[in-house]
């Protein structure tokens, strides 16, 4: 029985800890951003590869997730007569759940798990323990600009991905199945509420932060090789899956 | 002056240094020997601070850096230079961009002075300008090894450490290297500190040497001494003898 206990609370307590060294490891790294000298280059790199070079997946994802809720709404409402809803079961499916999460999952996919690589590849090769010798914080240079453009892009890739949601929906529903293009914007002009688009911000938002800090927190405590880059790059898309959807339950029931 | 005072590292239960001690004199190059898996990257890691010991200390000029914050030991680190076992160059930077490194994030220097400074080193380890844009990809061995020299003496530092410096090296490119610490050395009057496995090629930019033996320094003197050491131990490693190994 006492080996059971020990053997069900080994792993509780590793995650506890892990759970700890993570949160210290964001404060440390957020704190840096106050101290010069501002890496705004950096910032900008780290954008436009998190940002800019993500949104080609973000607007085919987007495209085809409306597409296919409208497609799957359309014949859900036609059973009740109300296809005139649709822009509005299109609009808030996306706006409260889909686009925040898709992109989310998307970029970690992406972005995450190629940062996790970068950063265990530094540690490998003790490119980090360089920088610290010539005095320079590794977290500052490496860590803290990648944190920032994750809660920068991760929320402007989101709001990339409703509207073109929106559009797919449109296309499928209006171009294709034949509903009123006045009743499919109308529908969301009425239905959709500034909380609902606050909810998907504050989404996004969390899910940015949560999918970086994963990925640079599992790179640069990777150890053992390139075995563990291999390692620490599928707990970072794994776990970074979880959080998302586990962050995703909490904060939509603060907003219902 | 660098104190290595009852240093003692252990990982996992096992012990990796156990009570070291050593004196690294000013201005003159230290080699640390020792085989494959002996600790000795264990310990030039605890001098430069990358880890803290279980116990002991390591004093470099009075300043006791095992017990310094992490502030103390940054303003430590720009009074050093270190190459590391693999070069340790970033991957995203060019070899020039790589040498000005340190120079363009602790110094205000204009950026042409940068440049100017990181092309004379690059010069002084007998690279040309055929290499500044190189990435540290396209880079042979020999060459990494002298491109991380350049920028570990780039900020003039008056400690230089080298992690096993000619490791994976043919014979002609590990004289090169020796030869360019010792002339990098004559020209800047660093204190070096070389942990190396490579026999005799150490004996070449030697000032003292010191061996490291299952977790203790079993003999330290001058290349002379170490090489008439009475020890079997140091006598084997010397030879490179098959028997040392099994030891």
């Amino acid at each position: 029985m006492q080996n059971f206990l020990c053997h069900l609370g080994r792993p509780v307590l590793n995650s506890v800890q892990q759970a700890g060294s993570m949160t210290l490891f964001l404060l440390e790294a957020l704190g840096q951003a106050f101290f010069p000298p501002f890496r705004f280059r950096r910032l900008l790199r780290e954008m436009e590869f998190i940002g800019v070079k993500s949104s080609l997946i973000i607007l085919l994802t987007a495209t085809f997730t409306g597409m296919v809720l409208a497609l799957q709404g359309y014949y859900t409402l036609k059973k009740f007569g109300s296809e005139g809803a649709l822009g509005s079961a299109v609009a808030l499916s996306l706006i409260r759940e889909l686009g925040p999460v898709l992109t989310a999952l998307m970029v970690s996919g992406r972005a995450g798990s190629a940062i996790t690589a970068e950063i265990g590849i530094m540690r490998i090769t003790e490119q980090l323990d360089a920088m610290d010798t010539m005095a320079v914080n590794p977290l500052q240079y490496v860590v803290t600009p990648k944190l920032l453009a994750g809660l920068i892009c991760v929320p402007l890739l989101t709001a990339i991905f409703d509207v073109v949601g929106i559009f797919g929906g449109y296309l499928v529903g209006v171009v294709l199945l034949g509903v009123s293009s006045g009743s499919y914007f109308n529908g969301m002009v009425q239905s959709v509420q500034t909380l609902d688009i606050n909810g998907g911000i504050v989404k996004s938002l969390v899910f940015g932060l949560t999918i970086m800090l994963v990925a640079c927190y599992k790179g640069y405590f990777t150890a053992r090789g390139a075995e563990g880059v291999s390692r620490a790059t599928t707990e970072t898309v794994v776990l970074s899956a979880v959080l998302v959807l586990t962050w995703d339950y909490i904060i939509t029931s603060f907003f219902m | 002056m660098i104190q290595i005072v009852d240093l003692t590292r252990s990982f996992n239960g096992q012990t990796v240094l156990d009570g070291i001690n050593l004196e690294v004199p000013t201005g003159k190059i230290t080699v640390i020997i020792g085989k494959s898996g002996a600790g000795k990257s264990v310990l030039l890691k605890h001098v430069i601070g990358l880890l803290k010991p279980d116990r002991g200390r390591i004093i470099i000029d009075g300043f006791d850096i095992t017990r310094a914050s992490r502030r103390q030991l940054q303003d430590f680190r720009v009074r050093l230079g270190v190459l590391f076992q693999g070069g340790a160059l970033f991957d995203s930077l060019t070899v020039l961009e790589n040498v000005a490194f340190p120079l363009r994030e602790k110094t205000s220097l204009p950026e042409d002075e940068i440049m100017q400074r990181a092309r004379e080193r690059l010069a002084q380890v007998n690279l040309t300008s055929e290499v500044e844009d190189k990435y540290p990809d396209e880079l042979s061995g020999g060459m990494k090894k002298r491109v991380a020299l350049a920028r570990a003496l780039i900020q003039e530092p008056e400690m230089v450490f080298f992690d096993e410096p000619v490791t994976g090296l043919d014979p002609p490119m590990t004289n090169t290297v020796f030869h360019l610490i010792g002339k990098t050395h004559q020209e800047s009057g660093y204190t070096g500190l070389i942990v190396s496995h490579d026999i005799p090629g150490v004996f070449q930019v030697a000032d003292y040497v010191a061996m490291l033996h299952q977790g203790r320094i079993i003999a330290s003197g001058t290349p002379a001494e170490i090489q008439h050491h009475p020890d079997p131990v140091v006598q084997s490693f010397i030879k490179g003898e098959v028997n040392f190994l099994e030891a």
